[in-house]
């Protein structure tokens, strides 16, 4: 049983780790239609976003490729950071930085304000892949945190229904296992991070291999609330300091 | 006893006026430099000659290589990669220890005109002074005022990384011999005053032949090769030809157009991405009005090899792969582009009749449909509309394709692209 915990960890992390490189190609009958380019008046803002759509969707909500995040109803806030942040290659993922990079803040804002606008509905979720024991300590620590292991649980920062916070705290529901994986072992190895005091990176470093996919697969496996707005700001005293709420 | 004491005010004065002409004399001919005018101050920093330095700067895109992307203006550090390795771009803020806060004018001329070191060192050609040799004293001069006024970063420069036999500065003297034509600009007196001033800023601070003109082996450019277009050297970007109405000759569009794509990114006829748009947001869409549509001028009036235009191609074509490239078009492409391949100019670029899809080298289109892109954010167009990517949706036979339905639909006259050539482009650095 162990052995194999610890297979589907090694397997997740692989998975995680080289799925940005190897984006598998999917032939063209099974183009998700969210995928494909679509508007309805030049003039507007639906249309100039066109250069996201084959990856996040539409609307934002992701699309079968279960790397591709949804950045629907995430906070303006935090979308225009990540933006400022693969423009200016404090974030890695090249075909963003190439994407972005010659696009000035008000633009990048306006980007982040539709996305952060837009409220589509959940993809079926996955069926987590996991055992059954991962994926109660992917539970606990989602609810509740580790307070052993000083721990805050991700819904003391990222909302009771897990849908972010007002102005920096990104919503967790909705995001693949294979993203939420690839993000926290980006934080773990220095090569993601947020404005100091980095908290992402403070909670990343008190999680083991095996907490890291429990976590994800946890994560993946929530359906949609009924409300998926972000919670307004500072509703709850944080448990640690976070410079993208500043 | 009035009078007495006027013509010994009046004595002195006179004696006052001469000394500081003489000694404004030996200033001069201290600081005069071979091949440049003489400069009476070394330092003429008057708000008007910063601004118009900061100006030409922009005109020079200095910024683009000296910064490293989100880190702090002009402190160099960026890697340029090079197929010799990597060059390090160094510091040129005003710190006395790393940047350029000890130099002096005629150092700072000496180096743009003749690619010289404040020691005297040879330069590696990765600096443009191929092209900034024939920019006037008098501009080097401000631009050299505006570089001292910027905040001092106390960034060490990293020495180059450049392979064995490349990292030896003596070869630079073989190269100069056959690449470098040390000089000025010299008007051309048949020409407009707008020419020449295109001329100038094309030729000169806007380096253009450093991707424009072909890159041989020893990364030169052959002067009689001019703007004819190449390669760029680890970017995997073509840039056309500014001569050839085949590539990216402008002869056929008007100076609106030309002015549009230059100064705004997007045109009627086609809009900048990858390294061109990087030129469009950090320098041309700072230029006046009247400094783009001189370059327009010249840029237009580059001469043609004299070419007849291609035979529509798609005869030529599998009808399989017709059929292929067709059926995702029309899928995927259309919404934007639209059947007729005219597109929604200038939000979503045409694809009939454009050269840039249609030129020998299907790169730019390849990596077009691979990786997407944004025209950059300008002043004249600060909301661009932009392309997705298609890498993880079309395999490389589906590219090749959908690439050669849009190089020889409409009347287009581009060849077909195998998926072989479609796949080496999945490679390319896209950072």
């Amino acid at each position: 049983m162990r052995n194999q915990v610890q297979y589907v960890v090694i397997l997740a992390l692989a998975v995680a780790m080289t799925s940005e490189l190897l984006t598998p190609v999917i032939a063209a009958q099974s183009i998700d239609p969210a995928a494909i380019p679509n508007f309805s008046r030049v003039d507007s803002m639906q249309a100039r976003a066109q250069g996201c759509v084959t990856c996040h969707g539409q609307e934002g909500q992701g699309t079968g490729n279960g790397y591709f995040p949804r950045i629907a109803g995430k906070p303006a806030g935090y979308l225009f950071n990540q933006l400022r942040a693969f423009r200016d290659g404090r974030r890695h993922y090249a075909p963003m930085n190439y994407l972005v990079a010659y696009l000035p803040d008000a633009y990048l804002q306006e980007i982040a304000d539709h996305f952060s606008q837009l409220r589509p509905s959940f993809a079926a979720f996955e069926a987590p892949v996991v055992p059954a024991p991962a994926l109660e300590r992917g539970r606990a620590l989602v609810t509740a945190g580790d307070s052993a292991r000083q721990i805050p649980a991700c819904v003391s920062c990222h909302g009771l229904r897990l849908t972010g916070m007002e102005p920096g705290i990104p919503g967790l529901v909705g995001l693949r296992p294979a993203y939420i994986t690839a993000q926290l072992t980006r934080w773990k190895t220095g090569d993601r991070r947020a404005a100091a005091p980095d908290c992402m990176h403070r909670i990343v470093n008190r999680l083991s291999d095996a907490d890291m996919v429990a976590v994800s697969a946890w994560l993946g496996y929530l359906p949609a609330p009924q409300n998926l707005s972000p919670d307004t700001r500072n509703t709850v005293r944080m448990p640690l300091a976070c410079g993208s709420q500043g | 006893m009035a009078l007495m004491r006027r013509s010994v005010y009046l004595a002195l004065l006179v004696a006052l006026v001469i000394a500081a002409a003489l000694a404004a004399f030996w200033w001069a001919n201290q600081h005069r430099v071979p091949g440049g005018k003489s400069t009476l101050f070394a330092r003429d920093t008057t708000s008007a000659v910063i601004a118009k330095g900061e100006y030409l700067a922009r005109a020079g895109d200095c910024i683009a290589c000296h910064t490293q992307p989100g880190s702090r203006e002009f402190a160099g550090g960026r890697a340029m990669e090079t197929p010799f390795g990597s060059l390090f771009v160094p510091n040129i803020t005003p710190d006395e220890e790393h940047g350029i806060g000890r130099w002096t004018t005629d150092e700072f001329y000496r180096m743009m005109h003749t690619g010289r070191g404040r020691d005297g060192t040879l330069l590696y050609p990765a600096m443009p002074f191929a092209s900034y040799t024939k920019i006037t004293r008098e501009d080097s001069d401000a631009i050299f005022s505006y570089l001292l006024s910027v905040p001092p970063i106390a960034q060490p420069n990293r020495p180059h990384e450049l392979r064995f036999p490349f990292n030896n500065r003596e070869l630079l003297i073989g190269w100069r011999a056959l690449y470098f034509k040390e000089g000025e600009y010299v008007p051309q007196t048949r020409q407009t005053a707008d020419w020449n001033r295109g001329a100038y800023l094309v030729q000169g601070l806007g380096h253009c032949a450093m991707c424009h003109t072909a890159i041989n082996a020893l990364g030169g450019s052959s002067e009689s090769k001019a703007f004819e277009g190449g390669m760029i050297p680890n970017q995997n970007w073509y840039a056309p030809s500014l001569t050839s109405n085949r590539e990216a000759g402008l002869g056929e569009w008007s100076i609106d157009e030309i002015v549009n794509l230059l100064q705004g990114g997007v045109s009627h006829r086609g809009t900048v991405y990858g390294p061109m748009a990087e030129v469009v947001y950090n320098s041309l869409q700072y230029l006046s009005d009247e400094d783009v549509r001189a370059m327009a001028v010249y840029l237009k009036a580059l001469p043609s090899p004299g070419e007849k235009p291609l035979p529509p191609t798609a005869q030529v074509v599998k009808p399989a792969v017709m059929e292929l490239g067709r059926k995702i078009y029309s899928q995927q492409c259309v919404v934007c582009h639209k059947d007729d391949g005219k597109g929604y100019p200038p939000d979503y670029p045409p694809l009939a009749n454009n050269q840039s899809i249609e030129m020998a080298t299907p790169v730019n289109p390849i990596r077009m449909v691979l990786n997407g892109g944004y025209p950059p954010g300008t002043k004249r167009n600060p909301r661009p509309h932009g392309m997705p990517p298609f890498a993880h949706l079309l395999n490389d036979e589906e590219i090749a394709a959908v690439v050669t339905y849009i190089r020889v639909a409409w009347g287009n006259s581009g060849a077909p692209v195998t998926p072989e050539q479609a796949n080496q482009m999945r490679s390319a650095n896209i950072e």
